[in-house]
């Protein structure tokens, strides 16, 4: 079970009020992650990554463990402490505007 | 009697403010979407309690809302509303989704557009600036965005498809973004004629399809701005907002960057009509909904300073379609007022006597039950006001 934490406005998308959890079954990176997550809440299709190229949206970061994951690849597999569920992957917004 | 339900989109979020025929007391809701920016709101004719909402940040993207039920409830299409989970099937709330058509039609593998230095840059979808919907069905409705381009859903918003025929025009790579952004901002539908439809680009100009969208020709003949190299030039003018009373679909009214103008000839063919405004730079302008000669501006001091002129908010009616214009003051700020009048925030209402309703940079939201001759505030402190659309029900 992968622990995801979302922003604010994105948890008011997915209509969920706390962390969630995906299901995976193969190697955990962050493309599985992502893609289970869109899986599970298609609403939030296009949000995090571009609907065509799939790239992160530039505004928003990955981070996990206290590592900024945000320029590693998406196939890269994610920190064990992830993978099992003890850390999150923590989906953020980037600090700006008003 | 009948009643007034005013939507309104604004940087952090929407509000529906509504009033019963009379338009002094006023229900306020929202905010719907609290933190976004709602670049623009509007209502199904065919179906009034059918809203459609542009909802997008920097951050994540666009959304597509809809509502059934007048703004009570929202969701995306496709997602019906408390469901977060796909179930085995397809995928659900695709509605977000704008993918620019890369056929043969539109050119291979994407078309470009000038950028800001001159070189060519490809199409890359931003966000819906305008929602129009079909006026005979629900379900359909056309959305204007940001790299400019119409796309159309014909169930209900959940799924969009370009049509490829405007971004492919062949006058596509001289195309450019204005400071807001190269954004389709209006689209006027003709209600005499199903396949003719009207849309303007900032900065491109306006076009006009005859045959559903298949086809479009740029009507921009009579337009002069001297911020282009040929200021007579066929596109590339930074038409800022159309007009159009429904009831006289040939002719259109225009505030240009600079400039108001008129056609009588359905776009092929513009004259200036800015008269004695005090600076004929804006954004809104819109036609009296039974007066088809009585149109209105906000005059703006200027593209570099975009505020209304000597601290006064002032509403601008011409009765003769242009040229002759009056100041409307009461009830508007006339001093110490630095606000700006976005190009789709105003609108008028159908009601025996005409109501006409825009919205400030500043937050408020005005409203004149008698036509222009008297303002009044419905709202005073919301967010900078991107749109203001009226519907005016039973």
């Amino acid at each position: 079970m992968i622990r995801v934490i979302l922003p604010p406005h994105l948890r008011t998308l997915a209509r969920v009020s706390s962390d969630v959890e995906v299901e995976l079954t193969g190697p955990v990176t962050q493309r599985s992650v992502l893609d289970a997550l869109e899986a599970r809440y298609p609403m939030l299709r296009g949000t995090i990554r571009d609907h065509v190229t799939l790239q992160r949206r530039p505004f928003l970061r990955f981070f996990a463990c206290e590592e900024d994951l945000s320029h590693e690849s998406p196939d890269a597999p994610l920190p064990e402490a992830v993978a099992s569920g003890k850390e999150p992957f923590i989906v953020i917004g980037a600090i700006a505007g008003g | 009697m009948s009643n007034v339900r005013v939507l309104v989109g604004t940087r952090k979020g929407a509000f529906v403010l509504t009033a019963d025929g009379k338009r002094e007391k006023w229900d306020v809701s929202g905010p719907h979407f609290a933190g976004w920016e709602i670049y623009h709101v509007k209502g199904s004719p065919a179906d009034p309690n059918r809203l459609y909402a542009s909802q997008s940040s920097g951050w994540f993207g666009q959304i597509i809302q809809r509502s059934d039920d007048g703004g009570k409830t929202w969701h995306q299409p496709g997602t019906p509303p408390g469901e977060a989970t796909a179930p085995a099937g397809p995928p659900k709330a695709v509605s977000n989704k704008f993918v620019y058509d890369a056929s043969a039609e539109s050119g291979k593998p994407l078309t470009t557009h000038q950028w800001y230095d001159g070189t060519q840059h490809p199409w890359e979808f931003k966000r819906v600036w305008h929602l129009e919907p079909s006026l005979s069905d629900p379900d359909t409705v056309y959305a204007g965005v940001e790299d400019a381009a119409l796309f159309r859903s014909t169930d209900g918003g959940q799924n969009w498809k370009e049509l490829p025929g405007l971004r492919g025009h062949g006058t596509g790579p001289k195309w450019q973004p204005g400071a807001g952004g190269m954004c389709l901002h209006t689209i006027i539908l003709d209600p005499s004629d199903p396949q003719r439809m009207f849309i303007a680009i900032s900065a491109a100009g306006t076009f006009r399809t005859d045959d559903g969208g298949k086809t479009w020709k740029p009507i921009n003949r009579g337009l002069r701005s001297q911020y282009i190299p040929d200021p007579n030039a066929e596109v590339g003018h930074c038409v800022h907002h159309v007009a159009m009373n429904p009831k006289r679909p040939g002719v259109l009214f225009m505030q240009k960057h600079w400039d108001v103008m008129r056609s009588d000839d359905a776009g092929d063919n513009w004259k200036e009509v800015s008269g004695n405004l005090p600076t004929d730079f804006g954004f809104v302008i819109d036609v009296h909904a039974h007066e088809p000669e009585t149109i209105y501006v906000v005059p703006i001091k200027s593209d570099g300073e975009h505020f209304v002129p000597d601290g006064k908010l002032r509403v601008f009616r011409s009765r003769t379609g242009g040229n002759e214009w009056e100041p409307l003051t009461k009830g508007l700020p006339q001093r110490d007022c630095y606000v700006n009048v976005l190009r789709d925030a105003m609108a008028v209402d159908s009601l025996d006597k005409c109501g006409v309703y825009f919205g400030t940079s500043g937050g408020q939201v005005y409203v004149s039950a008698d036509a222009g001759d008297s303002w009044a505030p419905i709202v005073r402190d919301l967010p900078a006001v991107l749109s203001v659309e009226v519907q005016t029900l039973g």
